[in-house]
């Protein structure tokens, strides 16, 4: 078989298109995410992420670890937001064994919960401008990100994978002071967020670059499972903490605003996911509030020496900053889970790729690939 | 009519550049090698520079190992990139990709032997020879300089061409779009200059600016120069042949040490020779700034302008560094309809306005009647483009808002769980791999076969 072609892009080179690999190392795809493009001229006409580069076995890997061994493992998948991923695991056996956890101890991690949402919002809203172009907001994100990390260093030991989450609460108690100094961080980033809200927001480049780019319809969310931020700018009105609440989410009712938006373009992701930080500043302190007023009490359960999860199945799922978490946990009644299933918001959102870049440009694609949150390690697992 | 073409035959004839061109060869050299090291070490000052102006911007420190301050990190950049590695990428077209860091560098130089850095009327005096602080002047100076700076632009392009590779292809396309339009608006912005000055001759722009600077004058056309100086250097918010988070590196992807050097060192060569031009035509070249020249009659004489002059330049590198800091990248078809529908009319209006300007002042009409004709013709210009914005608003609402369609009433989440659609209900067709065979994917270079390479 002979095939004649020209080879060029543009005009007089219909038929014939040039690939373009985005990645496995590229700027944009932080991290390994490999996108293969087809280009006719700079409009994309086709579009197929490729991804497994940096597959671990999570799934796999949990099926040989015990109960608390798993959480280790668990925060890793999605390194921005390690506490919320420890936590499906915690509450998925907790579920299984029917433990009551102490009270103190479901609001200490609904806090930690929320500020690691803003840890994990503050790195985007200061990565995606970097994506456009803007060299400067990044290193302000990390400014305000240095003071939540150090609260959270202080109670965990931990930067980035905290390892607080223990069946049955947490692994220790607040430090002595904890709360004051957490609440004064809580109000330093606060009172740096118009950074965010003028500079970046209010930019005339970035709103002509992510306005009207990149719209992802309802029917597509629906089609692929996207959800989080990505979901609610689209206008999908659906938040596990509001939806089905876990932890204390259902007391924080007054203060907890799902915020959505219905252009479902770039800008509308990205103002979501600003409000949403301002919001999760909100509930951090409302749950501080909430933990001065509680007695003082136990902060996690005593378990026995071999912990066993009896025989069943359950599906714990908690509202991740980027999206759904869940894992479906099904028990033999061994030390092990029987099989740990592994539901990570990133790998469904990314999907929603191919349907969203065919048709336009290169540069868009880089807004859109920002605009799409998600963290290389939670689509690989 | 008549005492306009005399006054402008006057004029012309008055251009005195009868100073130049009577150095002493060593001379010449000597300036020469001047202008070359001038350039150099401003490249090298602004490098360091950036990077701290920008650090302090982005709340950091910056370099501060080499040298005092960091002053000589950019040197030793230069070294470690010299003694890096050189790779010529096997697709690449050889000769044209040595050459293009050479063609791209040279003319960045070229350009500034045409602009005055202190008096032409033989100020300042080497090794007892008198002599203009200029290396020299043409009578068509500035267009001298248009020429030099489009020729480095092929530098890029071929390039973007020869590495035989994706990115630097997309890269070098981009680039002569973005040369071709942003030179017309930086042309006619010169040509108000021109209508003011009398003189093509860079020399004469300086003299004729000694009452008044231009950027007074003609503040619209300093703008358009301004922005049209940030695109043709290919700088953020306009860096889009470079395009780091799109394109990898743009042009200069599969460049690597010297051949990298010489395009960095050219994109900052280019800088401070926009920023020359600039001061040149509209800051009032070496003169000194206004308060000071009034209290300080000596600040215009000797080797005093050489300061003036090389503060001015540096106040607009600031400026460009300023933008790299705050700006994020303009998306390239956003970039293009600025330079042909707001940029060129602008700039082509406005000259016509200083055209008329010029041409009434010659009949001899009274300056309030000269405000009354051109004031009119801008409220009529004002006017026109209210309505067509009004037109233009109308069209976009009434345009669809959403792509993709209105949502369909399924609910993956109906009673709290994911379920499967309904009967009546479609899900879009699950992706898959389009088969190898129905396409052909062909890639830019040959012998880079790849595994989606020519269907082997």
């Amino acid at each position: 078989m002979t095939t004649e072609t020209t080879i060029g892009i543009g005009g007089g080179a219909e038929g014939t298109d040039m690939v373009l690999n985005i990645g496995p190392q590229h700027p944009s795809t932080h991290g390994v995410l490999r996108l293969r493009l087809t280009l006719e001229g700079e409009r994309i006409s086709h579009a197929e992420p490729v991804v497994g580069y940096m597959h671990r076995g999570a799934e796999k890997l949990f099926e040989a670890r015990d109960y608390r061994q798993i959480v280790m493992l668990a925060n890793r998948h999605d390194w921005l937001s390690a506490f919320s991923n420890e936590l499906g695991v915690v509450l998925a056996v907790e579920r299984m064994l029917g433990m009551e956890v102490p009270q103190r101890a479901v609001w200490t991690r609904t806090l930690l919960a929320e500020l690691n949402r803003v840890l994990n919002h503050l790195m985007f809203l200061g990565s995606y401008p970097l994506e456009l172009g803007g060299i400067t907001p990044i290193f302000y994100a990390f400014t305000e990100r240095e003071e939540l990390q150090h609260v959270m260093e202080e109670v965990s030991g931990g930067r980035m994978h905290y390892m607080f989450n223990r069946v049955g609460g947490l692994k220790e108690d607040l430090p002595g002071g904890w709360l004051g100094r957490a609440r004064q961080a809580v109000a330093k980033v606060r009172s740096r967020m118009e950074v965010f809200d003028q500079l970046v927001l209010g930019n005339e480049i970035f709103r002509g670059r992510t306005r009207g780019v990149g719209a992802l319809a309802p029917r597509i969310i629906h089609a692929y499972g996207v959800s989080g931020p990505l979901a609610r700018a689209s206008g999908v009105d659906f938040d596990l903490r509001r939806d089905e609440p876990y932890l204390a989410y259902g007391e924080l009712r007054g203060t907890l605003k799902v915020v959505t938006r219905t252009a479902g373009d770039c800008l509308a992701r990205f103002e979501c996911l600003l409000e949403q930080t301002h919001n999760s500043l909100d509930l951090a302190d409302a749950c501080l509030d909430r933990l001065a007023e509680l007695p003082p009490g136990p902060i996690n359960q005593r378990l026995p020496k071999v912990l066993k999860a009896p025989e069943g199945e359950t599906y714990a799922w908690t509202e991740n900053p980027l999206g759904i978490n869940g894992y479906y946990l099904v028990s033999k009644g061994d030390k092990t889970p029987y099989r740990l299933k592994l539901r990570s918001a990133s790998y469904n959102n990314i999907q929603a790729l191919t349907e969203l870049l065919p048709g336009t440009l290169v540069a868009d694609m880089v807004a859109i690939l920002g605009s799409f949150f998600f963290v290389v390690g939670d689509i690989d697992k | 009519m008549i005492t306009t073409a005399a006054q402008a035959a006057d004029s012309l004839a008055a251009e005195n550049l009868t100073m130049f061109g009577t150095d002493p060869w060593w001379l010449i050299a000597i300036k020469a090698v001047f202008c070359f090291a001038f350039a150099m070490l401003t490249v090298l000052f602004s490098i360091v520079w950036e990077r701290k102006v920008v650090a302090w911007m982005q709340l950091r420190i910056g370099p501060n190992r080499h040298g005092p301050w960091g002053m000589l990190q950019s040197l030793a950049d230069g070294v470690k990139l010299m003694l890096k590695e050189d790779l010529v990428v096997k697709g690449a077209d050889k000769v044209v990709y040595i050459l293009a860091p050479i063609v791209s560098a040279i003319p960045a130089f070229m350009a500034f032997a045409v602009i005055p850095f202190g008096p032409a009327d033989d100020e300042i005096s080497v090794f007892g020879t008198r002599t203009p602080m200029q290396l020299t002047d043409l009578p068509v100076g500035v267009l001298y300089v248009l020429a030099v700076a489009s020729v480095g632009i092929y530098g890029i392009v071929l390039a973007g061409w020869s590495s035989g590779s994706t990115y630097p292809l997309l890269g070098g396309l981009r680039s002569t779009a973005q040369m071709i339009s942003y030179e017309i608006a930086m042309g006619v912005a010169f040509a108000s200059v021109f209508l003011y000055s009398h003189s093509m001759s860079t020399s004469q722009i300086v003299a004729a600016q000694q009452s008044r600077w231009y950027i007074l004058l003609l503040p619209v056309s300093f703008l358009i120069y301004i922005v049209s100086m940030v695109g043709e250097t290919n700088r953020a918010p306009f860096d889009l042949p470079e395009a780091e988070g799109e394109l990898v590196g743009g042009f200069n992807t599969e460049y690597s040490s010297i051949k990298f050097a010489m395009f960095m060192l050219a994109e900052y060569v280019n800088m401070v020779t926009v920023s020359a031009i600039a001061t040149t035509l509209f800051l009032g070249g070496w003169r000194a700034p206004w308060p000071l020249s009034t209290v300080w009659a000596g600040a215009n004489h000797g080797w005093w302008p050489l300061l003036w002059f090389t503060i001015k330049i540096q106040l607009l590198l600031f400026v460009f560094i300023w933008l790299r800091g705050t700006l994020p990248r303009m998306r390239y078809d956003q970039f293009m309809k600025l330079g042909w529908k707001v940029l060129i009319p602008v700039s082509v209006v406005w000259l016509m306005l200083v055209a008329s300007v010029r041409a009434l002042r010659n009949e001899n009409y009274t300056f309030q009647s000269v405000l009354l004709y051109v004031g009119g013709a801008g409220l009529a210009m004002l006017l026109l483009s209210l309505v067509v914005d009004v037109f233009l608003d109308r069209a976009r609402r009434s345009a669809p808002p959403l792509r993709g369609g209105a949502p369909e009433p399924f609910d993956p989440m109906a009673g709290g769980f994911p379920v499967p659609p309904l009967p009546g209900q479609t899900l879009p067709p699950v992706p898959r791999r389009r088969p190898r065979g129905e396409r052909q994917l062909v890639s830019t270079a040959e012998n880079t076969n790849g595994e989606e390479g020519n269907g082997a």
